[in-house]
C-alpha cells in the first residue's frame, strides 16, 4: 500500500497531465478551427485569404438568385449584401425552406480563388420575422437598421435594397 | 377561472417552497422534532400546489383558452390534442413551469421514499430542494408568468411552431428535464452532507440511485433529442455541437463521472470531497444549461426570445445557487476525510482515471461553448466554435476512456495486477485489431479507429459478464456492463456514420439516379391530406441489381397558419443501416429536388443510448441499492400530466 502523500502525488500528476493535454488540444483547435463572422463590407475591406473558413452573413440580394443544374445536381448562385457591399456566393445542395430574396442568411464556407464565396452550408432560420443575431449586428453597423427604432423592416422591402443605396 | 386558480396555486407553491427551505435547513439544528416531521409534508403540499398550477395550464391549452397569452401565442384550436398538451411546455414560460414541477416532484419523491434516511438528513435535503425550487418559482411568478392574460382574446391562437409538432419532440423536454432536475437530489444530498459535515458509505448508497435515475433520463433525453434532429432537420446530422446540445452533454459528462465515483464512496469511503464537488458541478451545469440557453444568453436555435430583466433575474439566481454551494464546499470540504487507501493500479484508480478524462472533456466542451459569447462581450469579435473544434478536442480525449473502459471493470478493488486483466481481454483486443486492419485497408482511418474502439468496449464488457457467470451476477454489475455495452454500441454507430454517402439531385418523375449501390427512381409526386397541414409526397423506389425492394415516401408539409414548410424525411432502417430520403424542394423547372442518404450503422447511435439507459435501470433494480435507498417511486409524471 502506498502512503497517502505518495498517492496524492500520483493523482496530481495524472490530473495535471490530462489537464495539460486538454489545454493543448483546446489551444491547437482554437488556432485552426475558430470560425469568424464577417459581413460583406468586411469581406470587401479585408479580402480574407482563399480557403480560410468563415461565416458570411447578410441579406440575400434581390434579383441575384439563380439555380442551374449540373447533371442532376442543383447549384445556386446568389449574392449576400449588407447594403454597403455584396459578395457573390455559390452553393451546391439543398437550401433551407426560408431561403429567399430579402431573407437574412448565414453562409459557412470560404472564398475561392475566383472571388466567389463557396458555401458548404447555408442557414436561414425558421420564422419569417427572425433575423440572425450576427446579421442584425452587421446591418446595424452598416447603418441599415437599428433595433432601437423598432422591429426589422419587413423582408419584402429588403428586396429593393441595392448595393450602396 | 381555471387559469386564475392555477395562478393562485403557483403563488401558494412559492410560499410553501420557501417554508420547506427554511424549516428544512434550520429546523434540524434547532433540534425541534416538529421541523423534522413538517418538511416532508411541506414538500408534498408544495408538489401538489405546482401540480395543480400545471394542470390548470394544461387545461387552458386543451380547451384552447386564448385569454391566456401563453396559449394564444403558442397554440391554436386546429392543433391536434396531443400537441395542444405538449405545446404547453414548448415555450419559455411553460417550460420553466414544467422544470419547477419536476423539481418539486423530486422533493416529493424524497419525502415519500426517504423513510430510511436519518430524519435530520432528510429534512436538510428537502430544505435545499425547497430553497432552489422557491427561487425559480419566484422567477416564474414574477417575470415569466405562464398565466398572464390578454384582453381582448384573439379569435384564434398563433399555433404551434410546426417543427415542434412531432412525437419525438413532444416527449423530449420532459425526459430531458427529468434528467437535468433529477441531479438536484444528488446536489441537495451533497449540500446537506456539507452542512452536517459527514459523509460515509451509507451516504454514497443513498445518493447513487438518485444520480443513476437522473442519468438514465438524461441519457434518454439526449438520445431522443439527437434522434429528433436526425429525422426532422432533414440532412441526416445527429449532433451539431450546438450550445443547447452541449448544455445537455455537460451535465451528462459530469453526471457520468459522479455515478462512477459515488461507487468509490460507497465501497471504499474514498474520494468524498471530489464526489460532493461533482454533485454540485453537475447540478450547476444542469441549471446554467437550462437557463442560459432558454434565456437566449447563448445564441442557439433552441433559444426562446426573452426580455433582459429575465436574464438578470436568472443570472442572479444562478450566481446565488452555484456561488453559495461552492462557498459552502470551500469552507466545509476539509472536514470530509478519506479513509480507504488504494494502489495506483486498482479499480479505484481506474475510476479516478475515468473521472479525470470525463471532466477534461467537460472542461473542453465548456470552453468551446462559452468562448464565443464571452469573446463577443469582452473583445467585440463575432466568432463561432463549430464541430471541427469539438471533434479535434473531444475525440482524442475519448480514446483513453475507451481503452480504460475495457480494463477497468476487470480490476479488483484496492490493489490489482494489469497483466491478468489484459490476459482475459485478448479476444476483445484481437477483434478490435482485426476490425482496424480490415478498415484501414480500405482507407477509412477515422471509421476504423471508431469501430475498433466500439468493438473493444462491447466485447470486453461481454467477457466481463461471462467471467462473472450469470448465476452469481448482481444486477448492478449487469447494469454496469450493459451501460458499457451501450456506450460501445453508440461509438460503433458514430464511427459507422463517418462512412455515410449522400447526394442531392433534381429528378423528373420517371428518372433515376444511383447512390451507395442502389438505384433510386422518382416514380410520382402527389398531394396528400393532413390534420392542420397539406402535403406533397414523393414516391421513390429503390432497387438493387434491377430488383425493386423498397418504396420511400418523403413529403413536404405546408402549414397554412404559420406559412411554414417542413420536410418530413422518409427513413427505412434494417437495424444496421438507414436509407434516408428528403423531399427538399419542387424547383420551378418541375420534378423534385431530393436529398438521398445511405447511413451505415446509424441506428446504433440511439440504440446504444437506449441500452445505456436500460443498463441504468437494471442497476437501479439491484436489491442492495434498494435497502434503505429511495429509488422506487419516481416516474416522469410531468410527461403524462
Amino acid at each position: 500500500m502506498l502512503k497517502p502523500k505518495r498517492r496524492r502525488l500520483y493523482l496530481v500528476i495524472v490530473s495535471g497531465l490530462c489537464l495539460s493535454a486538454a489545454v493543448g488540444l483546446t489551444l491547437a483547435a482554437f488556432s485552426s478551427s475558430l470560425t469568424y463572422f464577417l459581413s460583406p463590407r468586411q469581406v470587401a475591406a479585408q479580402h480574407p485569404a482563399p480557403g480560410m473558413s468563415f461565416r458570411l452573413g447578410g441579406i440575400v440580394q434581390a434579383g441575384t438568385v439563380q439555380t442551374t443544374l449540373a447533371g442532376q445536381t442543383p447549384t445556386t448562385h446568389f449574392a449576400v449584401t449588407d447594403g454597403r457591399a455584396a459578395v457573390p456566393v455559390v452553393f451546391t445542395g439543398v437550401l433551407p425552406d426560408l431561403f429567399r430574396e430579402g431573407q437574412g442568411v448565414v453562409a459557412i464556407g470560404a472564398m475561392g480563388g475566383d472571388g466567389v464565396f463557396h458555401a458548404d452550408e447555408v442557414l436561414a432560420k425558421h420564422g419569417a420575422a427572425y433575423m440572425p443575431k450576427d446579421v442584425e449586428q452587421s446591418l446595424k453597423e452598416a447603418g441599415k437598421w437599428d433595433p432601437k427604432f423598432g422591429p426589422p423592416p419587413p423582408a419584402s422591402t429588403w428586396n429593393d435594397m441595392k448595393v450602396g443605396s | 377561472m381555471i387559469p386564475e386558480l392555477g395562478h393562485f396555486a403557483l403563488a401558494c407553491a412559492v410560499a410553501l417552497a420557501f417554508a420547506q427551505g427554511v424549516v428544512g435547513i434550520f429546523g434540524p439544528s434547532l433540534r425541534d422534532a416538529r421541523a423534522l416531521y413538517a418538511t416532508p409534508l411541506l414538500a408534498l403540499s408544495h408538489f401538489t400546489a405546482i401540480g395543480l398550477a400545471f394542470l390548470a395550464l394544461v387545461w387552458s391549452g386543451v380547451v384552447s383558452d386564448f385569454t391566456v397569452e401563453n396559449i394564444a401565442d403558442f397554440s391554436s384550436s386546429a392543433v391536434p390534442l396531443l400537441y395542444r398538451i405538449t405545446g404547453v411546455w414548448g415555450n419559455h414560460d411553460g417550460s420553466i413551469l414544467l422544470w419547477c414541477l419536476i423539481l418539486s416532484l423530486c422533493g416529493a419523491a424524497v419525502a415519500v421514499a426517504g423513510g430510511g434516511l436519518p430524519a435530520s438528513l432528510r429534512a436538510r435535503v428537502l430544505g435545499v430542494l425547497g430553497l432552489v425550487s422557491g427561487g425559480f418559482l419566484l422567477f416564474t411568478l414574477t417575470v415569466s408568468n405562464p398565466f398572464t392574460r390578454i384582453w381582448p382574446p384573439p379569435l384564434e391562437g398563433a399555433g404551434i411552431n410546426p417543427i415542434l409538432q412531432d412525437p419525438g419532440l413532444a416527449f423530449h423536454p420532459p425526459v430531458l428535464y427529468t434528467g437535468y432536475v433529477g441531479f438536484s437530489v444528488a446536489f441537495a444530498f451533497a449540500i446537506a452532507a456539507l452542512i452536517e459535515g459527514r459523509i460515509d458509505a451509507a451516504w454514497g448508497r443513498w445518493v447513487r440511485p438518485w444520480a443513476l435515475i437522473s442519468w438514465c433520463f438524461l441519457t434518454g433525453g439526449i438520445a431522443l433529442g439527437s434522434w429528433w434532429s436526425y429525422y426532422t432537420l432533414g440532412w441526416g446530422g445527429y449532433w451539431f455541437w450546438d450550445p443547447v446540445e452541449n448544455a445537455a452533454l455537460l451535465p451528462w459528462l459530469t453526471g457520468t463521472a459522479l455515478l462512477h465515483c459515488a461507487i468509490v464512496v460507497e465501497k471504499r469511503e474514498s474520494l468524498k470531497a471530489w464526489t460532493v464537488l461533482l454533485a454540485i458541478a453537475t447540478f450547476s451545469l444542469s441549471l446554467s444549461g437550462t437557463f442560459l440557453v432558454r434565456s437566449g444568453i447563448l445564441n442557439s436555435v433552441h433559444s426562446f426570445a426573452a426580455a433582459p430583466d429575465q436574464g438578470l433575474f436568472i443570472l442572479a439566481l444562478l450566481g446565488l445557487t452555484i456561488g453559495g454551494s461552492l462557498l459552502l464546499f470551500a469552507i466545509r470540504a476539509p472536514v470530509l476525510a478519506a479513509t480507504g487507501i488504494y494502489a495506483p493500479i486498482s479499480r479505484e484508480s481506474a475510476l479516478v482515471l475515468n473521472n479525470v478524462f470525463l471532466c477534461a472533456i467537460a472542461a473542453v466542451v465548456f470552453t468551446g461553448t462559452l468562448y464565443p459569447p464571452f469573446a463577443n462581450l469582452l473583445f467585440g469579435i463575432q466568432l463561432s466554435v463549430g464541430a471541427p473544434f469539438f471533434n479535434q478536442t473531444v475525440l482524442p480525449l475519448t480514446a483513453p476512456i475507451i481503452l480504460a473502459m475495457g480494463v477497468g471493470p476487470m480490476l479488483p478493488w484496492k490493489r490489482a495486477d494489469l497483466l491478468p486483466a489484459l490476459h482475459r481481454l485478448w479476444l476483445a483486443g484481437a477483434a478490435a485489431l482485426l476490425v482496424f486492419a480490415v478498415l484501414t485497408a480500405s482507407r477509412h482511418v477515422i471509421a476504423a479507429l471508431g469501430l475498433a474502439g466500439g468493438a473493444w468496449v462491447v466485447i470486453s464488457a461481454l467477457i466481463d459478464l461471462f467471467r462473472r457467470r450469470f448465476s452469481t451476477l448482481s444486477r448492478s454489475a449487469l447494469g454496469a456492463a450493459l451501460g458499457h455495452i451501450g456506450f460501445g454500441v453508440t461509438v460503433l454507430g458514430i464511427a459507422g456514420m463517418t462512412l455515410a454517402v449522400q447526394k442531392v439531385v433534381v429528378l423528373q418523375p420517371g428518372q433515376s439516379t444511383t447512390l451507395g449501390g442502389y438505384t433510386w427512381t422518382l416514380q410520382d409526386i402527389h398531394d396528400a391530406p393532413g390534420p392542420n397541414y397539406t402535403q406533397r409526397v414523393a414516391d421513390i423506389v429503390l432497387s438493387e441489381d434491377g430488383a425493386p425492394f423498397l418504396t420511400l415516401h418523403p413529403s413536404r408539409r405546408f402549414f397554412a397558419a404559420q406559412k411554414v414548410i417542413t420536410n418530413d424525411a422518409a427513413i427505412h432502417t434494417n437495424g444496421f443501416q438507414d436509407i434516408y430520403a428528403v423531399f427538399a424542394d419542387e424547383p420551378a423547372t418541375g420534378g423534385a429536388e431530393l436529398r438521398l442518404n445511405r447511413h451505415p450503422m446509424a441506428p446504433e447511435i440511439w440504440f446504444g443510448g437506449l441500452i445505456m439507459a436500460l443498463g441504468g435501470f437494471v442497476s437501479l433494480s439491484d436489491r442492495r441499492l434498494r435497502v434503505g435507498a429511495p429509488a422506487r417511486r419516481r416516474k416522469p409524471e410531468g410527461a403524462v400530466a
